[in-house]
């Protein structure tokens, strides 16, 4: 009883400081002075349709390279702490039914074309690395709910994996000596602005991307699937 | 009335609503869930300090006239940075979810007042 009142008088305190907060706030009326920077040369000079995308790769490259690091240490310690039962595939599970069967084999495609789609085009529309792969991560979600007994060859996404993040770190050094510094963009030929091939090396860095997030995701995927056992 | 301001003050009802989840559920799987709410409520109010008012999504297409980019997007920046963070939000649920299946196999039990090797 003592407790919830302890959570009641912090909530109710949190609430006045975030009072504060908003009733000095009166929304913005023009950008501010790095995104107007953003917004005047983003187009000419990382040549990117989608300006969130051309911040993420190109601005501030560096952020996400960290950010794609720090994906990657989940996935590792998740699979430290998840110890794989080696009879996961031999369960009592009920079968599933028939309509869960039939729409994810007729989804489970689509999903995953969806996923590659998203992160093609990061640089034109909305979405991009992140996204997609992490769409095609739930993909593998609707697989192994229809089918939670199939065994996934987790070494593949391992390979796929380090095999683009290894190739993201390379492009990010073949920029300091082929153009102007770490992940530069300018390394391949800009194109026509808001084509496919355009923002020169922003759609491969974000295809690699996506599949090294769309790989991580699958793999914790597979190792909770794993450590499933009887009760 | 302005989406900015509609956005943050639900995002900071969303917080308010994810401590509250955190500190008085007892079943640890909800204690995660309320901090994915948290960080839910956190990302909406990134994204609502950084809309202007009236503007569009910053994407250069045929919605915005060239060269008046300057005045009629959002800002891209908060984007960008919500972007970061929900990937490590998911990190950080996945990785709480890994102690989860660690912490049952331990002792059995999902009640969080079951574990009290560190309470003094």
């Amino acid at each position: 009883m003592i407790k919830k009142l302890f959570v009641i008088i912090l909530l109710t305190g949190l609430a006045f400081f975030f009072y504060g907060m908003i009733s000095s706030f009166s929304g913005n009326e023009a950008l501010n002075m790095s995104a107007a920077y953003y917004a005047e040369n983003g187009a000419e000079e990382v040549g990117a349709a989608n300006l969130v995308t051309a911040i993420v790769v190109t601005y501030r490259g560096l952020d996400t390279l960290g950010e794609v690091t720090i994906l990657f240490l989940t996935a590792a310690i998740g699979a430290f702490f998840l110890k794989s039962k080696d009879n996961f595939s031999k369960r009592d599970v009920r079968e599933s039914s028939e309509l869960l069967k039939t729409a994810s084999s007729m989804l489970v495609p689509l999903i995953f074309t969806l996923g590659i789609y998203v992160f093609v085009n990061g640089h034109l529309t909305p979405g991009g690395g992140f996204q997609g792969g992490a769409i095609l991560a739930s993909g593998l979600v609707l697989l192994l709910l229809s089918e939670p007994l199939k065994k996934v060859n987790s070494v593949l996404f391992a390979v796929i994996e380090s095999i683009s993040g290894i190739l993201y770190v390379g492009v990010g050094i073949a920029g300091i000596f082929l153009a102007g510094g770490f992940l530069d963009n300018s390394i391949l030929p800009m194109g026509e602005f808001g084509t496919l091939l355009s923002a020169g090396v922003l759609p491969v860095i974000y295809i690699l991307i996506g599949l090294k997030v769309g790989s991580e995701l699958s793999g914790l995927l597979t190792k909770f699937q794993e450590t499933q056992e009887e009760n | 009335m302005d989406l900015g301001i509609v956005a943050v003050v639900v995002g900071f009802l969303l917080i308010l609503v994810g401590i509250w989840g955190i500190l008085t559920r007892k079943n640890i799987i909800k204690i995660v869930i309320g901090f994915s709410v948290f960080d839910t409520g956190l990302h909406m109010v990134m994204v609502g300090v950084g809309y202007v008012k009236g503007g569009t999504a910053p994407i250069l297409d045929g919605a915005i006239a060239p060269g008046t980019a300057l005045t009629s997007i959002v800002d891209p920046v908060p984007q960008a940075l919500v972007l970061t963070a929900i990937v490590i939000g998911l990190g950080v649920t996945a990785l709480m979810l890994a102690y989860v299946v660690r912490l049952f196999e331990y002792r059995k039990s999902l009640d969080i007042s079951s574990y009290e090797d560190l309470k003094w």
